[in-house]
């Protein structure tokens, strides 16, 4: 079990947050332009990585109020959380190679 | 050798001494006609109706550690076809049909048991949705009945109709049940392997070769392979060599869990799972209560889910059985399991040429293992979906056909 890390609230057992899968992803700003294959890959393509993972939660049963958090999904080692339109350190390469 | 009750006798008396091994552990080869890779359930089903149906027995099945440790083996044995929709009707229902006759055909006891599978109904929404998805099975010829909470009584005499979850009713289907999961991994290995398969053990794959867009050989942790057809059955891990052959699966893995009882005189003669409740039991032939439930929500690879779902599955088990309350938990361990947007599966031509996918099979894929790996050797044979897994095709993402049974398997296995 998580313990997650609210921007706002600080750490909270994870049974408080839901989740809300890969973070960072942007809505076609020309949605008409877009073809069938890049709505496709916008709405059902998620990356599944063994390693980093920036990934949105929200503190359901808290503020109710959406975050980023950056998690390891082999480890559950946690980075860092932080509220939307904040940047957060990328990770190196080196730091990402996975098991 | 062939099993029968004669060499059982004979071996008896001789004292087990000349059992053969099962199959062989052959030295990998440098080419193959084709090559599966993973050793679960679907590859090794795969490899199988490569060679019986397709007469292709030039063919390797890598597998990275042992063939079966992956899902196969770490799950509750459901089996049922009490889908929505009807393309899932007719895959898991001709699975139903294949596990009938596939201890037969493999020579080998899956301890196949179609002991009948209760899905509960909770609230005024559960006996709608059980009430729709009866409907969806009569069209679709498969058999379903809607029981009353007497009826679910004579099947488990011990539950509480009236507790926090009341029993309001029940979707039966007679023909669900239960079948020995390690089995079925080792009847596959030992059939394909008499007929002529390759099973290689501890043999990660790596990357691929391919060139202008055709695939051309594998690399693996003992060193290349030559073959122009692969079959990737990797449940998970499938998306990281997707991503390694230049293309993406729209599957991410997920904690599954579930837990076992110390063993108990038999008192449980069905299956019963309730979706409200998040829980799921049946008992083994062992005595052992077999408890499954919910995922954890966020991607993992870590094998062990969060004891949260640990305890929802437990506190709704003792809640509608509390005959249960002193029994202690002997085991309790989690797989990593390949969820897609609409919770079905991926049977799939791929855009590099010779490759092909089985997977995406989620929390509910071990009762379809025949027709997956039977669907995947058909596509590896003759480069074109078979009838059952057309509708498979990873196409579906782009063109909206989806196939969503996020309400019958997204809970219960
Ligand atoms: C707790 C739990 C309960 C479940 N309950 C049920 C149930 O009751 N009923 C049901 O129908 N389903 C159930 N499932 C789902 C079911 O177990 C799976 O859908 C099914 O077993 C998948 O089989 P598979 O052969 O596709 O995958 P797996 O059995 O996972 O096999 C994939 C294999 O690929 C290998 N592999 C991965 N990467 C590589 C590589 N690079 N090179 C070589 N090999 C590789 C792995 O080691 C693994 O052995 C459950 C799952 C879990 C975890
Ligand atoms: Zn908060």
């Amino acid at each position: 079990m998580l313990l997650l890390d609210c921007p706002w609230c600080g750490k909270r057992d994870q049974t408080e947050f839901s989740y809300g899968g890969e973070a960072h992803i942007d809505r076609p700003i020309k949605p008409v332009e877009k073809s069938d294959s890049d709505w496709g890959q916008y709405v059902f393509f998620r990356a599944n990585p063994k390693g980093y993972h920036r990934e949105r939660w929200m503190h359901a049963q808290g503020c109710r109020r959406w975050f980023n958090l950056m998690r390891h999904t082999v480890t559950n080692e946690i980075k860092g959380s932080y509220k939307p339109g904040e940047t957060f350190p990328p990770v190196s390469p080196k730091e990402n190679q996975n098991d | 050798m062939r099993y029968s009750a004669f060499t059982l006798a004979r071996e008896a008396i001789l004292g087990h001494k000349n059992w053969p091994k099962m199959w062989r552990s052959p030295e990998m080869k440098s080419s193959y006609d084709a090559v599966i890779i993973g050793g679960g359930g679907h590859g090794l089903a795969a490899a199988y109706y490569l060679a019986k149906l397709h007469g292709i027995t030039n063919v390797a099945v890598l597998e990275k550690s042992w063939i079966g440790g992956g899902n196969t083996g770490r799950n509750t044995t459901v089996i049922r076809s009490n889908y929505l929709q009807k393309e899932s009707a007719a895959l898991y229902d001709e699975a139903i049909d294949m596990w009938g006759t596939l201890e037969n055909e493999l020579n080998f006891n899956l301890m196949v048991s179609p002991r009948g599978l209760l899905h509960l109904a909770h609230n005024t929404h559960d006996m709608q949705e059980i009430g729709r998805r009866a409907h969806a099975m009569y069209m679709h010829g498969v058999d379903a009945e809607l029981i009353t909470p007497e009826q679910v009584k004579d099947w488990i005499p011990f539950i509480r109709l009236n507790g926090r979850f009341p029993v309001m009713g029940a979707l039966l289907q007679r023909r669900g049940g239960t079948i020995r999961h390690d089995a079925v991994a080792w009847g596959y290995a030992r059939a394909a392997d008499s007929l002529g398969i390759d099973i290689i053990q501890n043999c990660d794959v790596t990357g691929f070769q391919i060139e202008s867009g055709k695939v051309v050989g594998v690399e693996t942790s003992k060193g290349p392979i030559r073959t122009n057809r692969v079959g990737i059955a990797a449940a998970a891990h499938s998306t990281e060599l997707a991503e390694k052959a230049g293309f993406r699966l729209p599957i991410e893995a997920v904690p599954l869990q579930a837990l076992v009882s110390d063993p108990l005189k038999p008192v449980m003669d069905c299956v019963a799972l309730s979706n409200t409740v998040h829980a799921y039991l049946s008992q083994s032939d062992k005595g052992e209560l077999v408890i499954g439930g919910g995922t954890d929500p966020q991607i993992s690879w870590g094998q062990r889910g969060g004891f949260f779902e640990v305890e929802n599955m437990i506190s709704a088990v003792l809640e509608l059985y509390p005959i249960f309350s002193k029994l202690r938990m002997m085991r309790q361990w989690g797989g990593t399991v390949d969820v897609t947007p609409d919770r079905s599966p991926l049977i799939s031509k791929t855009p590099v040429d010779g490759i092909y996918v089985d997977c995406g099979w989620g929390t509910g894929g071990f009762k379809a293992t025949p027709v997956g790996g039977r669907s995947l050797a058909h596509m590896i044979a003759t480069d074109r979906p078979d009838h059952l897994s057309a509708p498979y095709s990873i196409d579906r993402y782009f063109t909206g056909a989806l196939i969503d049974e996020g309400s019958a398997s997204a809970v219960a296995h």
